[in-house]
Protein backbone atom coordinates (compact mmCIF):
# COMPACT_ATOMS: atom_id res chain seq x y z
CA UNK A 1 0.00 0.00 0.00
CA UNK A 2 1.53 3.27 -1.03
CA UNK A 3 2.15 5.83 1.67
CA UNK A 4 0.25 9.04 1.61
CA UNK A 5 2.55 11.99 1.27
CA UNK A 6 1.96 15.68 1.54
CA UNK A 7 4.04 18.18 -0.40
CA UNK A 8 5.17 21.01 1.88
CA UNK A 9 6.42 24.29 0.42
CA UNK A 10 8.19 27.04 2.34
CA UNK A 11 6.98 30.53 1.47
CA UNK A 12 7.54 34.02 2.78
CA UNK A 13 4.46 35.53 4.34
CA UNK A 14 3.56 37.98 1.60
CA UNK A 15 0.96 38.23 -1.20
CA UNK A 16 1.46 36.17 -4.33
CA UNK A 17 3.35 33.30 -2.78
CA UNK A 18 0.48 30.83 -3.02
CA UNK A 19 -0.14 31.75 -6.66
CA UNK A 20 3.50 31.17 -7.56
CA UNK A 21 3.22 27.67 -6.15
CA UNK A 22 -0.15 26.78 -7.67
CA UNK A 23 1.02 27.96 -11.07
CA UNK A 24 3.72 25.28 -11.09
CA UNK A 25 1.22 22.61 -10.13
CA UNK A 26 -1.32 23.78 -12.69
CA UNK A 27 1.22 23.76 -15.51
CA UNK A 28 2.22 20.20 -14.60
CA UNK A 29 -1.41 19.15 -14.72
CA UNK A 30 -1.34 18.10 -11.09
CA UNK A 31 -4.63 17.70 -9.27
CA UNK A 32 -4.89 19.05 -5.73
CA UNK A 33 -7.09 17.14 -3.30
CA UNK A 34 -6.55 19.30 -0.28
CA UNK A 35 -4.45 22.27 0.79
CA UNK A 36 -3.63 24.06 4.02
CA UNK A 37 -1.39 26.94 4.97
CA UNK A 38 0.22 27.38 8.36
CA UNK A 39 1.83 30.76 8.97
CA UNK A 40 3.93 32.40 11.56
CA UNK A 41 5.43 35.86 11.53
CA UNK A 42 7.48 36.25 8.38
CA UNK A 43 6.93 32.90 6.72
CA UNK A 44 4.54 29.99 6.25
CA UNK A 45 4.32 26.45 5.01
CA UNK A 46 1.84 25.47 2.30
CA UNK A 47 0.88 21.82 2.31
CA UNK A 48 -0.77 20.01 -0.55
CA UNK A 49 -2.24 16.59 -1.02
CA UNK A 50 -1.89 15.97 -4.76
CA UNK A 51 -2.36 13.10 -7.14
CA UNK A 52 1.29 13.00 -8.30
CA UNK A 53 3.38 14.01 -5.31
CA UNK A 54 6.76 12.98 -6.71
CA UNK A 55 6.17 14.97 -9.88
CA UNK A 56 4.97 17.92 -7.83
CA UNK A 57 8.10 17.78 -5.68
CA UNK A 58 10.31 17.59 -8.74
CA UNK A 59 8.67 20.47 -10.60
CA UNK A 60 8.56 22.74 -7.54
CA UNK A 61 12.19 22.01 -6.80
CA UNK A 62 13.14 22.76 -10.40
CA UNK A 63 11.41 26.12 -10.14
CA UNK A 64 13.50 26.99 -7.10
CA UNK A 65 11.00 26.30 -4.33
CA UNK A 66 11.99 24.90 -0.96
CA UNK A 67 10.02 21.65 -0.77
CA UNK A 68 9.72 18.67 1.46
CA UNK A 69 7.62 15.52 1.41
CA UNK A 70 5.90 14.54 4.64
CA UNK A 71 4.41 11.13 5.14
CA UNK A 72 1.01 11.01 6.83
CA UNK A 73 -1.62 8.42 7.63
CA UNK A 74 -5.02 8.69 5.97
CA UNK A 75 -7.73 7.19 8.15
CA UNK A 76 -11.17 6.41 6.78
CA UNK A 77 -13.84 8.00 8.94
CA UNK A 78 -17.51 7.09 8.87
CA UNK A 79 -19.35 10.08 7.50
CA UNK A 80 -22.00 10.41 10.22
CA UNK A 81 -22.25 11.90 13.70
CA UNK A 82 -19.84 10.09 15.97
CA UNK A 83 -17.66 8.98 13.10
CA UNK A 84 -14.73 11.23 13.94
CA UNK A 85 -15.22 10.62 17.63
CA UNK A 86 -14.70 6.90 17.14
CA UNK A 87 -11.38 7.55 15.43
CA UNK A 88 -10.28 10.17 17.93
CA UNK A 89 -11.10 7.92 20.82
CA UNK A 90 -9.10 5.14 19.26
CA UNK A 91 -6.06 7.38 18.85
CA UNK A 92 -6.31 8.59 22.44
CA UNK A 93 -6.79 5.12 23.88
CA UNK A 94 -3.71 3.90 22.06
CA UNK A 95 -1.55 6.82 23.20
CA UNK A 96 -1.01 8.04 19.67
CA UNK A 97 -0.03 11.69 19.82
CA UNK A 98 -1.12 13.59 16.74
CA UNK A 99 1.30 16.33 15.64
CA UNK A 100 -0.83 17.81 12.89
CA UNK A 101 -4.14 16.75 11.48
CA UNK A 102 -6.78 17.72 9.01
CA UNK A 103 -9.99 16.20 7.81
CA UNK A 104 -12.17 16.45 4.76
CA UNK A 105 -15.28 14.93 3.26
CA UNK A 106 -16.21 14.00 -0.27
CA UNK A 107 -18.97 11.90 -1.83
CA UNK A 108 -20.12 10.54 1.52
CA UNK A 109 -16.65 9.47 2.50
CA UNK A 110 -14.62 11.20 5.19
CA UNK A 111 -10.88 11.12 5.67
CA UNK A 112 -8.69 12.20 8.56
CA UNK A 113 -5.05 12.87 7.71
CA UNK A 114 -2.73 12.62 10.69
CA UNK A 115 0.91 13.30 11.18
CA UNK A 116 2.68 11.44 13.98
CA UNK A 117 6.23 11.14 15.18
CA UNK A 118 6.48 7.40 14.75
CA UNK A 119 4.45 6.58 11.67
CA UNK A 120 5.23 2.85 11.49
CA UNK A 121 4.16 2.33 15.07
CA UNK A 122 0.97 4.26 14.56
CA UNK A 123 0.18 2.38 11.38
CA UNK A 124 0.60 -0.96 13.14
CA UNK A 125 -1.57 0.07 16.07
CA UNK A 126 -4.34 1.50 13.96
CA UNK A 127 -4.47 -1.52 11.66
CA UNK A 128 -5.07 -3.72 14.69
CA UNK A 129 -7.89 -1.44 15.77
CA UNK A 130 -9.81 -2.16 12.63
CA UNK A 131 -9.52 1.33 11.29
CA UNK A 132 -9.07 1.47 7.56
CA UNK A 133 -5.96 3.26 6.38
CA UNK A 134 -6.17 4.57 2.85
CA UNK A 135 -3.43 4.54 0.27
CA UNK A 136 -2.44 7.55 -1.80
CA UNK A 137 -4.61 6.38 -4.73
CA UNK A 138 -7.58 5.71 -2.49
CA UNK A 139 -7.38 9.13 -0.92
CA UNK A 140 -7.32 10.77 -4.33
CA UNK A 141 -10.41 8.78 -5.29
CA UNK A 142 -12.44 9.84 -2.26
CA UNK B 1 35.52 74.70 35.08
CA UNK B 2 38.68 72.62 35.07
CA UNK B 3 39.58 69.43 36.90
CA UNK B 4 43.24 69.87 36.14
CA UNK B 5 43.71 73.43 34.93
CA UNK B 6 47.47 73.19 34.53
CA UNK B 7 47.45 70.21 32.21
CA UNK B 8 44.30 71.15 30.34
CA UNK B 9 45.65 74.56 29.40
CA UNK B 10 49.30 73.55 29.07
CA UNK B 11 50.90 75.63 26.41
CA UNK B 12 51.53 73.65 23.18
CA UNK B 13 55.29 73.42 23.25
CA UNK B 14 55.26 72.22 26.87
CA UNK B 15 52.50 69.77 25.99
CA UNK B 16 54.53 68.43 23.08
CA UNK B 17 57.63 68.08 25.25
CA UNK B 18 55.56 66.13 27.71
CA UNK B 19 54.27 63.95 24.88
CA UNK B 20 57.77 63.24 23.66
CA UNK B 21 59.01 62.35 27.11
CA UNK B 22 56.09 59.97 27.63
CA UNK B 23 56.42 58.51 24.15
CA UNK B 24 60.07 57.67 24.70
CA UNK B 25 59.26 56.04 27.99
CA UNK B 26 56.38 54.05 26.45
CA UNK B 27 58.52 52.88 23.54
CA UNK B 28 61.29 51.83 25.92
CA UNK B 29 58.74 50.02 28.05
CA UNK B 30 57.25 47.96 25.22
CA UNK B 31 60.63 47.34 23.63
CA UNK B 32 61.80 45.94 26.94
CA UNK B 33 58.77 43.85 27.85
CA UNK B 34 56.46 43.06 24.96
CA UNK B 35 57.72 40.39 22.54
CA UNK B 36 55.23 41.49 19.89
CA UNK B 37 56.70 45.00 19.76
CA UNK B 38 60.22 43.65 20.06
CA UNK B 39 59.61 41.61 16.91
CA UNK B 40 58.06 44.57 15.12
CA UNK B 41 61.01 46.81 15.93
CA UNK B 42 63.52 44.14 14.96
CA UNK B 43 61.79 43.58 11.62
CA UNK B 44 62.16 47.29 10.86
CA UNK B 45 65.68 47.50 12.20
CA UNK B 46 64.47 50.00 14.80
CA UNK B 47 66.29 50.68 18.02
CA UNK B 48 63.96 51.80 20.84
CA UNK B 49 65.97 54.99 21.31
CA UNK B 50 65.40 55.78 17.63
CA UNK B 51 62.42 57.86 18.72
CA UNK B 52 63.98 61.23 19.43
CA UNK B 53 61.25 63.57 18.25
CA UNK B 54 57.51 63.39 17.76
CA UNK B 55 58.01 63.05 14.02
CA UNK B 56 59.91 59.82 14.65
CA UNK B 57 56.54 58.35 15.65
CA UNK B 58 55.89 57.90 11.93
CA UNK B 59 58.75 55.41 11.76
CA UNK B 60 57.00 53.05 14.16
CA UNK B 61 54.65 50.42 12.74
CA UNK B 62 50.90 50.56 13.27
CA UNK B 63 49.10 48.29 15.69
CA UNK B 64 45.90 46.87 14.23
CA UNK B 65 42.90 44.79 15.21
CA UNK B 66 44.58 41.81 13.56
CA UNK B 67 47.55 42.31 15.90
CA UNK B 68 45.25 42.27 18.91
CA UNK B 69 43.68 39.10 17.59
CA UNK B 70 47.03 37.46 16.89
CA UNK B 71 48.37 38.26 20.36
CA UNK B 72 45.23 37.15 22.19
CA UNK B 73 44.98 36.64 25.12
CA UNK B 74 47.91 38.46 26.69
CA UNK B 75 50.61 38.90 24.07
CA UNK B 76 50.56 42.69 24.45
CA UNK B 77 50.82 42.70 28.23
CA UNK B 78 53.65 44.87 29.56
CA UNK B 79 53.31 44.00 33.24
CA UNK B 80 53.11 40.84 35.32
CA UNK B 81 49.65 39.23 35.29
CA UNK B 82 49.46 39.78 39.03
CA UNK B 83 49.76 43.52 38.44
CA UNK B 84 46.67 43.55 36.28
CA UNK B 85 43.68 44.92 38.11
CA UNK B 86 41.05 44.56 35.46
CA UNK B 87 40.23 42.87 32.18
CA UNK B 88 37.81 44.35 29.69
CA UNK B 89 36.99 42.83 26.32
CA UNK B 90 35.82 44.28 23.05
CA UNK B 91 34.27 42.57 20.03
CA UNK B 92 36.58 40.78 17.66
CA UNK B 93 35.87 39.42 14.22
CA UNK B 94 36.91 35.83 14.72
CA UNK B 95 35.21 34.41 17.78
CA UNK B 96 37.75 35.64 20.27
CA UNK B 97 37.22 39.11 21.70
CA UNK B 98 40.00 41.70 22.05
CA UNK B 99 41.54 41.54 25.52
CA UNK B 100 42.37 44.80 27.29
CA UNK B 101 44.31 44.81 30.52
CA UNK B 102 44.45 47.62 33.07
CA UNK B 103 46.76 48.09 36.04
CA UNK B 104 45.73 50.00 39.17
CA UNK B 105 47.44 53.10 37.79
CA UNK B 106 45.63 52.66 34.45
CA UNK B 107 42.24 52.45 36.16
CA UNK B 108 42.91 55.50 38.26
CA UNK B 109 44.24 57.41 35.26
CA UNK B 110 41.17 56.53 33.22
CA UNK B 111 39.05 57.90 36.04
CA UNK B 112 41.16 61.08 36.03
CA UNK B 113 40.53 61.63 32.34
CA UNK B 114 36.85 60.99 32.85
CA UNK B 115 36.84 63.46 35.73
CA UNK B 116 38.30 66.12 33.45
CA UNK B 117 35.51 65.44 30.96
CA UNK B 118 32.78 65.69 33.56
CA UNK B 119 34.05 68.88 35.15
CA UNK B 120 34.58 70.34 31.68
CA UNK B 121 30.83 70.23 31.09
CA UNK B 122 30.02 71.70 34.48
CA UNK B 123 29.30 68.55 36.51
CA UNK B 124 30.00 68.85 40.25
CA UNK B 125 29.77 66.72 43.41
CA UNK B 126 26.21 68.00 43.79
CA UNK B 127 25.13 66.19 40.65
CA UNK B 128 23.35 62.85 40.44
CA UNK B 129 24.60 60.80 37.49
CA UNK B 130 22.46 57.94 36.22
CA UNK B 131 24.68 55.62 34.24
CA UNK B 132 22.43 54.04 31.60
CA UNK B 133 25.20 52.30 29.67
CA UNK B 134 25.76 48.55 29.89
CA UNK B 135 27.90 47.33 32.78
CA UNK B 136 29.87 44.14 32.32
CA UNK B 137 32.80 43.44 30.05
CA UNK B 138 32.23 46.71 28.22
CA UNK B 139 34.25 49.74 29.33
CA UNK B 140 31.39 52.14 28.63
CA UNK B 141 29.65 52.07 31.98
CA UNK B 142 32.50 51.34 34.38
CA UNK B 143 34.90 54.01 33.18
CA UNK B 144 32.22 56.68 33.46
CA UNK B 145 31.25 55.28 36.85
CA UNK B 146 34.73 55.60 38.33
CA UNK B 147 35.19 59.07 36.85
CA UNK B 148 31.91 60.30 38.28
CA UNK B 149 32.78 58.89 41.69
CA UNK B 150 36.16 60.59 41.55
CA UNK B 151 34.52 64.00 41.36
CA UNK B 152 32.16 63.04 44.15
CA UNK B 153 28.91 62.94 42.23
CA UNK B 154 26.27 60.44 43.31
CA UNK B 155 26.29 57.61 40.80
CA UNK B 156 23.26 55.44 40.04
CA UNK B 157 24.49 52.31 38.22
CA UNK B 158 21.18 51.78 36.42
CA UNK B 159 22.50 50.13 33.25
CA UNK B 160 20.31 50.27 30.14
CA UNK B 161 16.68 49.35 29.55
CA UNK B 162 13.77 48.93 31.96
CA UNK B 163 12.49 52.41 31.24
CA UNK B 164 9.90 52.37 34.02
CA UNK B 165 12.68 51.87 36.53
CA UNK B 166 14.87 54.54 34.91
CA UNK B 167 12.04 57.03 35.22
CA UNK B 168 11.36 56.08 38.81
CA UNK B 169 15.01 56.61 39.72
CA UNK B 170 15.03 60.00 38.04
CA UNK B 171 11.86 61.06 39.81
CA UNK B 172 12.80 59.79 43.25
CA UNK B 173 16.51 60.61 43.31
CA UNK B 174 16.65 63.79 41.27
CA UNK B 175 18.98 62.61 38.51
CA UNK B 176 20.68 65.58 36.88
CA UNK B 177 23.05 63.89 34.45
CA UNK B 178 22.62 60.79 32.28
CA UNK B 179 25.14 58.69 30.33
CA UNK B 180 23.31 56.95 27.51
CA UNK B 181 23.38 55.87 23.84
CA UNK B 182 21.63 58.14 21.34
CA UNK B 183 19.15 55.43 20.36
CA UNK B 184 18.08 54.80 23.94
CA UNK B 185 17.92 58.52 24.68
CA UNK B 186 15.42 58.98 21.85
CA UNK B 187 13.48 55.92 22.86
CA UNK B 188 13.35 57.05 26.49
CA UNK B 189 12.21 60.57 25.55
CA UNK B 190 9.32 59.05 23.65
CA UNK B 191 8.60 56.67 26.53
CA UNK B 192 8.27 59.41 29.14
CA UNK B 193 6.17 61.54 26.85
CA UNK B 194 3.68 58.69 26.56
CA UNK B 195 3.62 58.53 30.35
CA UNK B 196 2.67 62.20 30.43
CA UNK B 197 5.95 63.25 32.02
CA UNK B 198 7.33 66.68 31.10
CA UNK B 199 11.06 66.46 31.72
CA UNK B 200 11.39 70.23 32.14
CA UNK B 201 8.77 70.33 34.90
CA UNK B 202 8.82 66.86 36.39
CA UNK B 203 12.51 65.92 36.22
CA UNK B 204 15.79 67.58 37.11
CA UNK B 205 17.83 66.49 34.09
CA UNK B 206 20.44 69.02 33.01
CA UNK B 207 22.95 67.13 30.92
CA UNK B 208 23.27 64.01 28.81
CA UNK B 209 26.56 62.44 27.80
CA UNK B 210 25.87 60.63 24.59
CA UNK B 211 28.25 58.22 22.96
CA UNK B 212 29.00 54.65 21.95
CA UNK B 213 27.15 55.10 18.64
CA UNK B 214 27.69 57.66 15.90
CA UNK B 215 24.92 60.22 15.60
CA UNK B 216 24.30 63.57 13.88
CA UNK B 217 23.95 67.16 15.07
CA UNK B 218 20.33 66.86 14.14
CA UNK B 219 19.89 63.98 16.53
CA UNK B 220 21.62 65.95 19.26
CA UNK B 221 19.04 68.69 18.70
CA UNK B 222 16.18 66.20 18.90
CA UNK B 223 17.40 64.74 22.18
CA UNK B 224 17.97 68.19 23.69
CA UNK B 225 14.51 69.35 22.69
CA UNK B 226 12.82 66.17 23.85
CA UNK B 227 14.52 65.90 27.25
CA UNK B 228 15.13 69.57 27.98
CA UNK B 229 18.83 69.22 28.62
CA UNK B 230 22.27 69.82 27.07
CA UNK B 231 23.82 66.96 25.13
CA UNK B 232 27.58 66.56 25.12
CA UNK B 233 29.27 64.27 22.65
CA UNK B 234 31.59 61.63 24.08
CA UNK B 235 34.21 59.57 22.23
CA UNK B 236 36.12 56.59 23.39
CA UNK B 237 37.13 53.06 22.57
CA UNK B 238 37.94 50.16 24.86
CA UNK B 239 41.44 49.92 23.45
CA UNK B 240 42.07 53.44 24.75
CA UNK B 241 40.33 52.94 28.14
CA UNK B 242 36.79 53.48 26.95
CA UNK B 243 34.84 56.73 27.29
CA UNK B 244 36.88 59.72 28.38
CA UNK B 245 39.30 59.77 25.46
CA UNK B 246 37.65 62.83 23.96
CA UNK B 247 34.71 64.91 25.17
CA UNK B 248 32.94 68.17 24.42
CA UNK B 249 33.44 71.17 26.68
CA UNK B 250 30.75 73.73 27.43
CA UNK B 251 31.22 75.12 23.92
CA UNK B 252 29.81 71.88 22.46
CA UNK B 253 31.85 72.33 19.29
CA UNK B 254 34.12 69.33 18.91
CA UNK B 255 35.60 66.92 21.43
CA UNK B 256 38.83 67.74 23.27
CA UNK B 257 41.13 64.73 23.10
CA UNK B 258 43.57 64.49 26.00
CA UNK B 259 46.89 64.93 24.26
CA UNK B 260 48.96 64.42 27.39
CA UNK B 261 47.61 60.83 27.32
CA UNK B 262 47.37 60.14 23.59
CA UNK B 263 49.20 61.16 20.46
CA UNK B 264 46.70 61.84 17.70
CA UNK B 265 47.34 61.08 14.05
CA UNK B 266 44.90 61.19 11.15
CA UNK B 267 45.91 58.90 8.28
CA UNK B 268 44.63 57.81 4.91
CA UNK B 269 42.69 54.64 5.77
CA UNK B 270 43.92 52.79 2.70
CA UNK B 271 47.55 53.81 2.58
CA UNK B 272 48.33 54.77 6.19
CA UNK B 273 49.89 58.08 5.03
CA UNK B 274 49.53 60.85 7.64
CA UNK B 275 47.11 63.65 6.70
CA UNK B 276 47.33 67.31 7.75
CA UNK B 277 45.08 68.74 10.48
CA UNK B 278 41.63 69.46 9.15
CA UNK B 279 41.56 66.61 6.64
CA UNK B 280 39.25 63.67 7.26
CA UNK B 281 40.82 60.27 7.67
CA UNK B 282 41.35 57.41 10.08
CA UNK B 283 42.15 58.25 13.69
CA UNK B 284 45.34 56.63 14.97
CA UNK B 285 46.14 56.83 18.68
CA UNK B 286 49.31 56.12 20.68
CA UNK B 287 48.94 55.70 24.44
CA UNK B 288 51.33 57.73 26.57
CA UNK B 289 50.32 56.78 30.10
CA UNK B 290 49.08 53.23 29.80
CA UNK B 291 51.07 50.80 31.89
CA UNK B 292 49.59 47.31 31.54
CA UNK B 293 48.98 47.36 27.81
CA UNK B 294 50.44 50.31 25.94
CA UNK B 295 49.48 50.58 22.27
CA UNK B 296 51.56 52.27 19.62
CA UNK B 297 49.89 53.86 16.62
CA UNK B 298 46.66 51.94 17.06
CA UNK B 299 44.41 52.04 14.00
CA UNK B 300 41.00 52.87 15.46
CA UNK B 301 39.19 52.54 12.08
CA UNK B 302 37.13 55.57 13.10
CA UNK B 303 36.91 58.30 10.46
CA UNK B 304 37.14 61.87 11.66
CA UNK B 305 39.23 65.04 11.48
CA UNK B 306 41.07 67.36 13.84
CA UNK B 307 39.73 70.88 14.34
CA UNK B 308 42.88 72.97 13.92
CA UNK B 309 41.66 76.21 15.54
CA UNK B 310 41.88 76.81 19.30
CA UNK B 311 38.77 76.46 21.41
CA UNK B 312 37.33 79.48 23.25
CA UNK B 313 37.37 77.46 26.48
CA UNK B 314 41.14 77.91 26.62
CA UNK B 315 42.06 74.23 26.58
CA UNK B 316 45.09 73.51 24.46
CA UNK B 317 44.19 69.87 23.78
CA UNK B 318 42.82 69.84 20.25
CA UNK B 319 39.33 68.85 19.31
CA UNK B 320 38.05 66.03 17.13
CA UNK B 321 35.03 66.36 14.90
CA UNK B 322 32.15 63.94 15.13
CA UNK B 323 33.03 60.44 13.95
CA UNK B 324 31.55 60.14 10.48
CA UNK B 325 32.09 56.48 9.69
CA UNK B 326 34.31 53.41 9.84
CA UNK B 327 37.15 52.22 7.69
CA UNK B 328 36.02 48.62 8.22
CA UNK B 329 32.63 46.93 8.31
CA UNK B 330 32.05 47.16 12.03
CA UNK B 331 28.54 48.22 13.07
CA UNK B 332 27.40 49.72 16.31
CA UNK B 333 23.89 48.73 17.42
CA UNK B 334 22.47 49.61 20.83
CA UNK B 335 25.95 50.78 21.77
CA UNK B 336 27.48 47.39 21.03
CA UNK B 337 30.20 46.75 18.42
CA UNK B 338 29.28 44.08 15.92
CA UNK B 339 31.19 42.68 12.97
CA UNK B 340 29.16 41.00 10.21
CA UNK B 341 31.76 38.20 10.31
CA UNK B 342 30.45 37.30 13.76
CA UNK B 343 26.99 36.71 12.33
CA UNK B 344 28.49 34.67 9.53
CA UNK B 345 30.37 32.47 11.96
CA UNK B 346 27.26 31.69 14.00
CA UNK B 347 25.33 30.73 10.86
CA UNK B 348 28.15 28.54 9.60
CA UNK B 349 27.68 26.38 12.67
CA UNK B 350 24.05 25.61 11.76
CA UNK B 351 23.47 23.06 8.99
CA UNK B 352 19.83 24.03 8.56
CA UNK B 353 20.77 27.45 7.23
CA UNK B 354 22.91 28.54 4.35
CA UNK B 355 25.76 31.05 4.42
CA UNK B 356 23.77 33.86 2.89
CA UNK B 357 22.42 36.49 5.24
CA UNK B 358 21.48 40.16 5.35
CA UNK B 359 21.59 42.51 8.33
CA UNK B 360 18.92 45.22 8.32
CA UNK B 361 19.31 48.16 10.70
CA UNK B 362 16.22 50.33 10.94
CA UNK B 363 14.42 52.84 13.11
CA UNK B 364 16.47 53.75 16.18
CA UNK B 365 18.05 50.44 17.01
CA UNK B 366 16.13 47.64 15.35
CA UNK B 367 18.28 44.88 14.01
CA UNK B 368 16.91 42.12 11.79
CA UNK B 369 19.01 39.32 10.39
CA UNK B 370 17.53 37.64 7.33
CA UNK B 371 18.88 34.14 6.90
CA UNK B 372 18.46 31.80 3.96
CA UNK B 373 17.38 28.26 4.70
CA UNK B 374 19.78 25.59 3.50
CA UNK B 375 18.60 23.22 0.79
CA UNK B 376 18.12 20.43 3.30
CA UNK B 377 16.94 22.63 6.14
CA UNK B 378 13.20 22.32 5.56
CA UNK B 379 11.21 19.32 6.75
CA UNK B 380 7.75 20.71 6.16
CA UNK B 381 7.11 21.63 9.79
CA UNK B 382 6.30 25.20 10.73
CA UNK B 383 7.13 24.55 14.38
CA UNK B 384 10.63 23.41 13.53
CA UNK B 385 11.22 26.57 11.56
CA UNK B 386 9.94 28.67 14.44
CA UNK B 387 12.33 26.88 16.80
CA UNK B 388 15.15 27.32 14.33
CA UNK B 389 14.46 31.01 14.06
CA UNK B 390 14.48 31.35 17.82
CA UNK B 391 17.61 29.24 18.17
CA UNK B 392 19.46 31.42 15.67
CA UNK B 393 18.41 34.56 17.56
CA UNK B 394 19.69 33.11 20.83
CA UNK B 395 23.01 32.01 19.33
CA UNK B 396 23.48 35.41 17.75
CA UNK B 397 22.75 37.03 21.07
CA UNK B 398 25.42 34.94 22.74
CA UNK B 399 27.96 36.02 20.13
CA UNK B 400 27.17 39.68 19.46
CA UNK B 401 25.73 40.46 22.91
CA UNK B 402 22.47 41.89 21.70
CA UNK B 403 19.44 40.00 20.38
CA UNK B 404 18.34 40.63 16.82
CA UNK B 405 15.08 39.67 15.17
CA UNK B 406 15.65 36.73 12.83
CA UNK B 407 13.71 36.12 9.62
CA UNK B 408 14.08 32.90 7.68
CA UNK B 409 13.82 33.24 3.93
CA UNK B 410 13.89 30.77 1.04
CA UNK B 411 17.28 29.81 -0.41
CA UNK B 412 18.46 32.03 -3.23
CA UNK B 413 16.22 34.96 -2.37
CA UNK B 414 18.74 37.29 -0.77
CA UNK B 415 20.60 39.57 -3.15
CA UNK B 416 23.96 38.32 -4.28
CA UNK B 417 26.29 40.82 -5.82
CA UNK B 418 29.38 40.46 -7.92
CA UNK B 419 32.45 40.47 -5.72
CA UNK B 420 31.90 41.35 -2.09
CA UNK B 421 28.36 40.65 -0.91
CA UNK B 422 26.49 43.58 0.60
CA UNK B 423 25.71 42.25 4.03
CA UNK B 424 24.28 45.30 5.75
CA UNK B 425 21.52 47.76 4.94
CA UNK B 426 21.52 50.57 7.50
CA UNK B 427 18.63 53.02 7.32
CA UNK B 428 18.70 54.26 10.89
CA UNK B 429 18.18 57.98 11.41
CA UNK B 430 20.57 58.73 14.25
Amino acid sequence: MSAVKLVSVFAENKPGQLAKTTQVLARADINIRWVTIATTEGFGVIRFLVDQCDLAWQRLKQEGFTVSLTEVLAIEVADRPGGLHAVAECLGRNQINVENSSGFVSHNQAVLLIEVLNIDQARAILSEQHLRLLSQEEVMAV
Amino acid sequence: MFWNHGIETLERSALESLQLQRLKSTVARVAGRVPFYQRQFAALGLEPNAVRSLTDLGRLPFTTNEDLRATYPDGLLAVERSDVLRLHTSSGTTGKPKALFFSAKDIDNAAELMARCLVMTGVTREDVLQNMMTYGLFTGALMMHYGAEKIGAMVIPAGPGNSDKQLLLMQDFGTTVIHVTPSYALYFADFIEKRGVDPRKDLKLRKAFIGAEPYTEETRGKIEAALGLDVYNSYGLSEMNGPGVAFECECKAGMHLWEDNYIIEIVNPRTGEPLPDGQTGELVLTTLCREAMPLLRYRTRDITSIIPSPCPCGRTHRRLNRITGRADDMLIVRGVNIYPQQVERVLMGLPAVGRNYLILLQGLDEMTVKVELAEGGFDGQVEHLVHLQSDIANRLRAEILTKPKVELVAPGTLPVSEGKAKRVIDTRAL
